[in-house]
């Protein structure tokens, strides 16, 4: 039995956990929530005892009567992987890319019982077995380049549990995949807990997700721990006013633009479109296999419509917005942008204009030696720079509501959410017919998501734009488009009214994404 | 098959560039008052005066047929000239690069482990202070201690191999001083790309299945280090097997470095056209060579090939 008492930290004298109290009683999952910088993933390293340089840890992280604070690094060491496991948010770049996933996996069972690497691996085999890697598909050793990202999550919950902890923390650990494996590793979690009788703690700011998986729920604001109940009262009686302010937030619809598509000619027109790959070769002069990333797809949008794309992973969502944005070839059919054809590398910088694009990570797509100023201005080398462009950039950041002074600073200066408001900022700044948005609120904590896509409808209202809107997570889909095409294997399988796609789904695929879709309880989808 | 190509293009380059470089060897070995008719004899000989396309065909010809032509300067073959200096170029380089790597591992890998406290800064101050130092001055610095003072390692020169003792021994203190500077850089390279991969999210998840921060380090930070490492490795091989020249003369070595340096001050063209050949195939294999330890490294590597 584990549990947190009367936790502070501070970092160089700054407090970040401010008296923090959670039991983790096995068999059990307990939801920790919390917008980012609430001290949620703090709490979980003060209990591993991986704080950061200059952490100070005060009161009593408990095991089995022992106090963990007070154990060295040697000592706590010996602790973790074997008492405690955890996992963490990125799958991508959790596992060491050099080493074989067997390797990754024995070396928990070889670090802490001197196992031989023989029968390490043996054990090893069983629990990628256990996480659903079984070993005639995923042998021992593979590469964690040659997996997925939900492959990956899972060789990360493999090297967590390989060593039967009692306690297991997810930091996040389904945010960067997509809604159906999403729904998998949030199975694979609650079949550990309940058949090895671990103790999970489980911590997300995607209130979805703790609803349907949690008991018991803590929710931490600044430092604190503000509220922590069942599950199911917490969500129908919410007693603190930010875990109202959460509720509400999660379950906010932006009100949604009255007069959507415009009349006249449609502002995107795909017309069969195909791309695709040549896969590697299995053999030296085996004949080269290809991957339709993009198979024979068509649709138009008007001006002023917000239309969806959603699908999993490996739908090819991602190459068919490459081919609209002009950095993918079209190899067969036609992409039509305002009339012109779209050809990858040779557009116009007036064609190009008419078409922005805000990623999901809005800080790998900064220079961080540039000022806002600068940043927000870059689009318009497409367009010529007007003589009263500076007034434009501040007149830009006070419609996404940032401040004028926001234009003399960096990147780095800002949070997530107002880095993402720069971005749109930035696309919106030569007024462009249509924005493509890729994933672009789906890092961003439930408040910060609320005001954003507030903007975005507030924005489409005002300035008649088009909304191209990739994403997985259908919740977001709903509230913001009028349309949604649903893709599966490089194709269209749905293209519908969103309320009657996601409510009636008549694909496979879109049935698929509605079942994995997390729902907060007592919401009606 | 772009190993030939590129020394194909390697040599092409080096006989347009030597071919170029004003100053006529035959009239600098005869001197300024040579007769016209003795010039032109001399030339016809060394066969100056065939057309450039034919002297090309006849060198690239010889290098493929393992003659690299003969000195004009001392009239021996080309070939057994190289291979002389090699004997001692080769081994210079090699325990240059092997001590400077056995310096510079343990030095980086101290320093990330106590990346930004007193432990690190000590030695980037100690590597700042080995980069800055002229090796030349080093080198002397070293004779008078070793050599002239102490008496334990001679001055200069080299005996050949055939006494295998005082050959290790003269070439001792040319060795350490040319290591120095690599060590220290080869020291600074590993511990930012230590540092790097220390920041790392596998690190992280190495550290919380239960190893220490010396594990961490040691199992799975230091091979994720090793590309930039190898690569620096590589270029510095390279550098010191040609690039050795002031150390060679500060110890009176008959390196590779001296010959060619001699070669173009005497206008001996066949030497320095071969001996160049002959460094830049050096240098394309150890490329070679370094490509195949990045995928030996990398398993992301090895599939792309």
């Amino acid at each position: 039995m584990i549990g947190v008492e009367r936790l502070s930290v501070a970092i160089g004298g700054r407090p970040v956990l401010d008296d923090v109290s959670l039991a983790l009683p096995p068999g059990r999952i307990t939801g920790l929530v919390g917008e980012s910088g609430s001290g949620k993933s703090m709490t979980a390293l003060a209990i591993m005892g991986l704080l950061p340089d200059g952490a100070r840890a005060t009161g009593r992280v408990d095991l089995d009567g022992r106090d963990l604070l007070a154990l060295d690094d040697r000592r706590m060491s010996d602790l973790r992987g074997r008492r405690i496991g955890m996992i963490f948010q990125e799958p991508m770049t959790a596992l060491n890319p050099l080493m074989t996933i067997g390797d990754q996996v024995a070396e928990v069972l070889i670090r802490h019982h001197g196992m031989a690497r023989d029968a390490a691996a043996t054990v090893a085999r069983l629990r990628l077995d256990r996480v659903g890697l079984p070993g005639a598909r995923f042998p021992l050793g593979l590469f964690p380049h040659e997996l997925s990202g939900g492959q990956r999550q899972r060789v990360a919950i493999a090297m967590a549990i390989a060593d039967a902890p009692d306690v297991l923390i997810a930091d996040e650990p389904t945010t960067a995949l997509d809604v159906t494996t999403q729904a998998q590793i949030m199975d694979l979690l609650r079949g550990l807990v309940a058949d090895e009788g671990m103790a999970l703690l489980l911590i997300t700011h995607d209130l979805a997700v703790v609803g349907s998986t949690a008991d018991r729920v803590a929710v931490m604001q600044g430092g604190r721990i503000v509220e922590e109940g069942a599950t199911a009262d917490l969500f129908r009686a919410p007693g603190h006013p930010h875990t109202r302010a959460l509720l509400a937030a999660a379950r906010h619809r932006p009100a949604r633009a009255q007069a959507p598509a415009l009349p006249g000619p449609p502002i995107l027109r795909v017309e069969r479109a195909t791309r695709s790959y040549a896969l590697p070769r299995r053999a030296p002069f085996a004949p080269t296999g290809h991957l339709r990333a993009v198979d024979d797809v068509s649709f138009s949008m008007q001006p002023g419509e917000s239309v969806g794309l959603v699908g999993e992973s490996g739908c090819g969502k991602s190459t068919l917005t490459r081919m609209i944005l002009g950095l993918d070839p079209v190899q067969g059919g036609r992409i039509l942008l305002d009339g012109q054809p779209v050809v990858a590398g040779r557009m116009p910088g007036a064609l190009r204009a008419r078409v922005q694009v805000v990623f999901q990570d809005p800080f790998g797509s900064f220079d961080p030696r540039w000022t806002v100023e600068r940043l927000v201005a870059e689009p318009f080398h497409l367009t010529g720079r007007p003589r009263d462009w500076q007034d434009q950039v501040a007149a830009a950041l006070a419609e996404v509501g940032l401040p004028a002074d926001a234009m003399r600073r960096h990147i780095h200066q800002f949070s997530g959410g107002q880095r993402q408001r720069i971005a749109i900022a930035r696309a919106l700044i030569i007024r462009p017919r249509l924005i493509v948005l890729d994933e672009a609120v789906s890092a961003l904590d439930v408040q910060v998501r609320a005001q954003v896509l507030d903007l975005l409808s507030r924005l489409r209202e005002s300035h008649g734009i088009a909304w191209l809107f990739i994403s997985h997570d259908l919740s977001v889909v709903r509230s913001i488009t009028d349309r949604v095409l649903v893709m599966d294997r490089g194709r269209i399988v749905e293209d519908g009214p969103t309320r009657r796609v996601l409510d009636a789904p008549e694909s496979a695929a879109a049935r698929r994404l509605v079942a994995a879709m997390p729902r907060m309880p007592g919401e009606t989808s | 098959m772009t190993l030939a190509v590129s020394l194909l293009v390697a040599s092409a380059v080096i006989f347009a560039v030597v071919d170029l470089v004003p100053g006529d060897p035959a009239s600098f070995m005869l001197g300024t008052g040579a007769r016209p008719d003795t010039l032109a004899a001399l030339r016809a000989e060394m066969g100056l005066n065939l057309p450039w396309p034919v002297r090309y065909a006849r060198w690239l010809g010889g290098v493929l047929t393992g003659d690299l032509g003969t000195s004009l300067a001392y009239r021996t073959p080309v070939a057994g000239m190289i291979v002389e200096r090699l004997q001692v170029s080769l081994p210079l380089a090699l325990a240059a690069l092997a001590l400077a790597a056995a310096v510079a591992f343990p030095a980086g890998l101290y320093a990330a482990s106590r990346g930004g406290r007193a432990g690190d800064a000590a030695v980037m101050a100690g590597t700042q202070v080995g980069v800055a130092i002229p090796n030349f001055w080093f080198a002397m610095l070293l004779v008078l201690v070793f050599a002239v003072k102490l008496r334990w390692l001679p001055a200069g020169g080299f005996p050949g191999w055939d006494q295998p003792l005082a050959a290790i021994r003269s070439l001792a203190l040319p060795a350490v001083a040319l290591a120095l500077p690599q060590a220290a850089i080869l020291a600074r390279v590993l511990r930012s790309a230590l540092i790097e991969t220390l920041g790392q999210d596998y690190v992280r998840s190495a550290r919380a299945k239960g190893l220490t921060r010396a594990q961490a380090l040691r199992r799975h930070a230091l091979r994720n280090a090793m590309i930039p490492v190898l690569t620096i490795l590589g270029m510095q091989f390279s550098f010191l097997l040609a690039g050795a020249i002031i150390i060679e003369n500060v110890f009176y070595l008959p390196g590779l470095g001296r010959l060619i340096f001699q070669a173009i001050t005497q206008r001996d063209l066949v030497v320095v056209q071969s001996s160049v050949l002959v460094m830049v195939a050096a240098v394309i294999l150890v490329t070679f060579v370094v490509d195949l330890a990045y995928a030996l490294v990398d398993p992301r590597l090895r599939g792309a090939r």
